[in-house]
């Protein structure tokens, strides 16, 4: 379980995240929705401890993430991140992308690191290009390829951020695909996303940010059907 | 050159020896104080990078002077400088300091770019998998930093092993010091610049050619 307590966060004098209060349970699908700059990518960033937080707390399977004595490389590997940007290691091919951290983080044999990452990439549907560097990778592919890298690491967390944002829209269904095939098979997710559909289909609850503050947050069928907030109703009217 | 033949005398097969053992001199200086210039350039460019801003301010500044101070200066300052602290340095040990300091300060500047080719998101990326910030540097900025300025680096071990020649000032004989004094006693400018020349090509093509097999390597 992901627990966030009080979070906030500042960069410098920008407050943005002003007190963040939510819990994630094993196996739920939570979709993050909300204008840019309401601090979606930094709550994500704080739950695997890549951002300091100023206040409160992250505990995850009540680990303190930003406890001093927290072994944070150890607590990652648990918690696989996707970004908006795929960021494929360019010099190694997609098999060597997905073995590496199998490898050298959690000290795979070399044999074993490429039977994981040769699985990893079956189930994201690259099993064809396992020996292609990312370069002759489309988008979609490469974004895939980011999500086997993750699963890899066998984590029981996986967290999105606007996974789909930077691909052309017909390479956004098939990684949409991949990310509601986890969902399914009971990975615990959260998702930042500007897919609304996909926020709806598959996640069993909504939250929505709006200027570091979680203004609201609950099954679809509420945020979509009943928002309580004003700003909810205002967000979600522009972005149909 | 002690022989028995007139001071003024024609370009000598022996000659040729001679100018052949001063280029292996030119390579030694070379491969020293590229290899020490740029263990410590690397060294230099990660703090430049890495460093809080008085790391950044102070090693930035001093190697800011190594780089655009001529090279001739500093020579003759540091071989000058060194006898004066009571510590007598040969004309190839204060040659190797010198060539190997203002080496680190041209490596340090394209190590830093380096590092910065690749970006926040990638790294960012790498310790998302559980990477500590060493593996980070060690597997991921490493390769793909190296890839992109390779090309640079070499521009830079190229331009040293030339200016290696000026390390003749001191007196150390290495191929541009050889062929002055063959060009004093033949008088054969012509001969003995473009054997020089084709010395210098000599050692410098290994590198060039084999950077461009990496790059190409790397590139497919
Ligand atoms: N490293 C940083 N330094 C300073 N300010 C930052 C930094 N990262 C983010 N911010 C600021 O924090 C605020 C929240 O950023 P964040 O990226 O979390 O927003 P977001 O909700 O993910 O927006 P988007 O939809 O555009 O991705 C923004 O005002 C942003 O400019
Ligand atoms: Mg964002």
């Amino acid at each position: 379980m992901i627990e966030i307590k009080g979070l906030h966060k500042y960069f410098g004098d920008l407050h943005v995240l002003k007190g963040i209060d939510l819990n994630v349970a094993k196996g739920e699908v939570l979709s993050v929705i909300g204008s840019s700059g309401s601090g979606k990518s930094t709550l994500l960033y704080c739950i695997n401890g890549l951002e300091e937080i100023q206040k409160g707390a992250v505990i995850v399977d009540g680990v303190d993430v930003h406890a001093k004595g927290t072994d944070v490389n150890k607590l990652r590997q648990n918690l696989g991140m996707v970004f908006q940007q795929w960021n494929s290691f360019p010099h190694l091919t997609a098999l060597e992308n997905v073995a590496l951290a199998p490898q050298i983080v959690k000290k795979h044999s070399k044999t074993d690191a490429l039977e994981i990452a040769a699985k990893q990439l079956k189930h994201v549907g690259l099993g064809d290009k396992l020996n292609v560097y990312p370069n002759s990778l489309s988008g979609g592919q490469q974004q895939r390829l980011a999500i086997a890298r993750a699963l890899a690491m066998e984590p029981e967390y996986m967290l999105f951020d606007e996974a789909t944002s930077a691909l052309d829209p017909e390479l956004v269904g098939e990684v949409l695909e991949t990310m509601r095939m986890l969902a399914e098979e009971g990975m615990t997710m959260i998702c930042v996303t500007h897919e609304m559909g996909f926020a709806r289909d598959v996640s069993d609850r909504v939250a929505y940010f709006h200027q570091g503050i979680m203004e609201e947050i609950g099954p679809p069928e509420q945020i979509f059907g009943e928002a309580q907030s004003e700003h909810t109703r205002k967000f979600l009217a522009n972005v149909r | 050159m002690s022989n028995n033949m007139s001071f003024f005398s024609g370009f000598q097969p022996h000659d040729l020896l001679f100018m052949a053992e001063a280029a292996g001199q030119t390579l030694l200086i070379s491969v020293l104080s590229i290899s020490t210039g740029t263990v410590f350039g690397i060294i230099f460019g990660w703090m430049l990078q890495s460093g809080n801003w008085v790391v950044r301010a102070i090693l930035g500044t001093v190697l800011d002077v190594f780089r655009s101070v001529p090279l001739l200066i500093q020579l003759v300052l540091f071989f000058n400088f060194f006898p004066i602290m009571g510590w007598p340095l040969e004309p190839f040990a204060a040659g190797t300091f010198v060539l190997s300091l203002y080496t680190a300060s041209l490596v340090a500047q394209v190590a830093r770019g380096g590092i910065e080719a690749v970006g926040k998101p990638m790294r960012r990326a790498a310790r998302s998998l559980g990477m500590s910030y060493w593996q980070d540097m060690r597997y991921v900025v490493w390769p793909i930093g190296l890839r992109a300025v390779f090309p640079a680096w070499v521009g830079v071990a190229l331009g040293v092993m030339k200016d290696s020649a000026l390390v003749s000032v001191l007196g150390y004989v290495e191929l541009l010091r050889a062929s002055q004094i063959l060009i004093t006693r033949t008088q054969e400018p012509f001969i003995i610049l473009a054997v020089a020349g084709a010395f210098y090509f000599v050692l410098s093509y290994p590198l060039s050619k084999y950077s461009q097999k990496l790059e190409e390597r790397w590139a497919s």
